[in-house]
């Protein structure tokens, strides 16, 4: 567990010193640290990452990690103290009113005030966190209640709740309905998301496209769902995915949407998104179907269930001429935007290249935690992944500085796994006080910090769509090696091509944690993109054609 | 799709804090909440919201949607006027001297079904229930004589087709899901939703 104490949480972390032993508790620099370290833990676990705050300031420092989690659906459970039941309400000193600020970014909180609940309260917790769609739970416990001393009945786990559905139940009629479109398309197309990870339906999921030969892309929250090698894998959905995954969403028949809700970077603009297709949306979150785009035939329920049913019911088929199609555009996005950005032509370091550098050497078993902008895109775009939980971004909320604290959790989430976390140089310094973190407690976490001495996704938009007008863009950035090297973590920088290899060879197989800042081209941009406002189908290769 | 009246009826659990998380989800989307009731259900222990907003049915629907994905929500329904029985109540407080020499005091009782409530020297409070017109135009003919103060009730309101939520809160206290708790309105309107 991660967490930082306070006052209103002392009786608790004085309990927690007679578990020492059996207790592991990572004290982070900056409570927004501690959540997204306990979201890291959580993804790639998929067990419920915990988080102590005290109240007031340490309880509202949770707050973006908890939107964070909460549009991710990343199951966290977050204990903060609260001052005395008897000085709730009276502005005493470090009161805040965590339960109403946390309601809107909370799958469910809740205040202790006797001891009595605290058991139950914390069984619930954990049951609503991880079950349905998981997401965060916040539970404020006041000080009195922590001092107070109950008889202790034990820990009941909970598994029930009258007025909680966890999942909906599955309705063989849908399947069957579902089955039917899927079996008389011509052109069925997949898009899948986070849903299938936090289903364990990995398995289910490719058994289904094997059968059904149907091809498939991903959301940014469904990478590493399936290998990157695999043959019906076609890339990337939404504003910077790949050319053919946007453009055919508009050419399928039957657009077939596991585990993902439709977010505004995936469809671009709705009234130009797959009118043509039938739409099947397997979810597990009712309030999720025909939120954003209608279906034709809801599938409700959790996809480890309901892909199954669906893979009994559709004929074996391979849809060659379709597939190609996809293969196609793939060809023409390498000639025009892969290859110039794997390979430039001038002497400046391309994002893509060290990507695909650190994919050379890794050959796709890390986990990448990436932070938010250019950098996202460009690792999501050319990281390869053969294994599920790999991939630990901030997806929805686009939360600057989630990536470095997310690794230090991601770590202890996979501990025999190599974890990367890729950072720009602007979100490096949202949260580089967990350096500290890493020092004290010795995760070993490798960092590549892709700096271009801007904030380079705001401003790719300034010279698109403001005429060039860089305001407040330009970030000046401390020497980060030196800086590591202050927290005992060694690194170097990188400047010219020739050193770029085995620079990343020597991180990774550092024993301990390392930082690597590669300086890389100042302007280079992101491509493909489906400019704001714009249908996936109008998705443009380069600047010219914005 | 056109704005209209829809009521929105919600039966939970008594949580502290539930009604903030409920309200959320309208100020979030900036919707107006018209009225809002809470009260006691035919169950006992189980809560009743009744939520009066103007929106499109579409609107509603993912609204209502939201709203039972709350943990302490059982069910949310929402319905047209033509799908409910409504009442409002309302409070008028008008002067007593000048109701005695200028109304007609007992024909304006009987004209909008109001009664006297309290009746002293200085004022005179009358209630009547009734539907927002209705009790909008007894404020119209209290005006004049000097209505000191008004108030107005939040909507309540029983579901026409509603066969009560005994049967429902059975499935709910089950552990595993039964079919009835998510009602499914592709599969009564099958036809109409394949037949793209």
């Amino acid at each position: 567990m991660f967490g930082y104490p306070g006052g209103a949480i002392m009786p608790i972390y004085d309990a927690l010193f007679d578990y020492t032993n059996q207790i592991q508790h990572i004290l982070v620099r900056h409570e927004q640290g501690g959540i997204h370290a306990a979201q890291g833990y959580a993804r790639t676990s998929g067990r419920v990452g915990v988080v102590f705050a005290t109240s007031g300031p340490g309880a509202t420092n949770l707050v973006t990690g908890l939107a964070d989690a909460q549009i991710d659906s990343t199951p966290v459970v977050c204990i903060t103290g609260q001052v005395f039941a008897h000085l709730l309400g009276t502005d005493a000193f470090q009161e805040t009113d965590v339960i109403n600020i946390t309601a809107p970014v909370t799958k469910w909180n809740y205040q202790v005030t006797d001891a009595s609940e605290i058991a139950e309260t914390l069984a619930k917790a954990f049951y609503i966190a991880a079950s349905g769609r998981p997401g965060p739970v916040l539970v404020d416990i006041t000080k009195n209640a922590q001092l107070q001393k109950v008889p202790y009945a034990g820990y009941q786990k909970c598994r029930h709740i009258r007025s909680y559905r966890p999942a909906p139940f599955v309705r063989s009629e849908y399947i069957e309905a579902a089955a039917r479109l899927i079996n008389e398309a011509e052109r069925p197309y997949v898009i899948f998301g986070q849903g299938v990870i936090l289903g364990n339906a990995e398995q289910e999921l490719q058994a289904f496209l094997e059968k059904s030969g149907i091809p498939a892309a991903w959301t940014v929250l469904g990478l590493s769902a399936l290998p990157t090698d695999h043959p019906l894998n076609m890339g990337m959905l939404g504003m910077h995915g790949n050319y053919g995954p946007n453009v055919l969403t508009n050419e399928c028949d039957v657009l077939i949407a596991i585990g993902m809700r439709f977010d505004d970077r995936v469809t671009g603009r709705l009234d130009k998104y797959a009118k043509q297709a039938k739409v099947i949306h397997l979810d597990i979150d009712p309030a999720e179907v025909d939120k954003n785009v209608k279906a034709t035939v809801p599938v409700w329920g959790n996809c480890k269930d309901t892909l199954p049913l669906l893979t009994s019911k559709v004929q074996p088929r391979s849809h060659t001429a379709w597939v190609q199609r996809f293969k196609d555009f793939k060809q023409k996005e390498t000639e025009k935007v892969i290859e110039p950005e794997m390979k430039p032509a001038g002497d400046v370091l391309s994002m893509a290249e060290v990507i695909q550098s650190l994919n050379e050497i890794t050959k796709g078993d890390a986990v990448i935690v990436t932070d938010v902008g250019q950098h996202q895109m460009v690792a999501c775009r050319y990281a390869r992944f053969n294994q599920s939980r790999s991939n630990v971004t901030s997806g929805g909320l686009g939360t600057m500085g989630f990536a470095l604290p997310a690794a230090i959790g991601a770590k202890y989430g996979a501990p025999n796994r190599q974890v990367v976390a890729i950072i720009g140089d602007g979100g490096f310094q949202m949260t580089l006080q967990e350096l500290g973190t890493i020092m004290q407690f010795g995760a070993v976490v490798k960092i590549i910090i892709l700096n271009n001495n801007f904030l380079g996704m705001v401003r790719q938009w300034q010279q698109l769509f403001h005429d060039h007008r860089y305001s407040s863009v330009d970030i000046q950035s401390p020497d980060f090696v030196m800086l590591a090297k202050a927290y005992g973590i060694n690194g170097q920088r990188v400047n010219d091509r020739a050193n770029l290899n085995s620079a990343m060879a020597v991180m990774l197989e550092s024993s301990a944690s390392y930082l690597l800042e590669v300086m890389v081209g100042k302007e280079n941009n992101v491509f493909p993109m489906v400019p704001q406002g714009r249908g996936v189908a109008e998705i443009v290769l380069s600047a010219d054609e914005v | 799709m056109t704005k209209k009246e829809y009521t929105i009826t919600v039966y939970t659990e008594n949580h502290i804090g539930l009604l903030n998380r409920i309200a959320i989800i309208f100020s979030r989307r900036k919707i107006n909440i018209e009225s809002l009731n809470t009260s006691p259900s035919e169950i006992e222990g189980i809560h009743r919201f009744t939520i009066l907003i103007h929106e499109t049915e579409e609107v509603v629907k993912k609204l209502a949607r939201q709203i039972e994905k709350q943990v302490e929500v059982l069910k949310a329904y929402y319905n047209n006027n033509d799908e409910i029985i409504w009442q409002e109540m309302a409070l008028y407080k008008v002067p007593t001297d000048i109701i005695a020499e200028k109304a007609k005091v007992e024909r304006l009782l009987r004209e909008y079904g109001a009664r006297a409530v309290v009746i002293r020297k200085d004022y005179t409070v009358f209630e009547t229930t009734g539907h927002r017109e209705e009790t909008d135009r007894l404020i119209t003919a209290l005006e004049p004589l000097g209505l000191i103060e008004f108030v107005r009730t939040a909507r309540i309101a029983i579901i026409k087709a509603s066969s009560g939520f005994h049967d429902k809160l059975k499935e709910f206290e089950a552990t595993e899901p039964g079919e009835e708790i998510v009602e499914n309105e592709y599969l009564s309107k099958q036809d109409e939703v394949f037949a793209m």
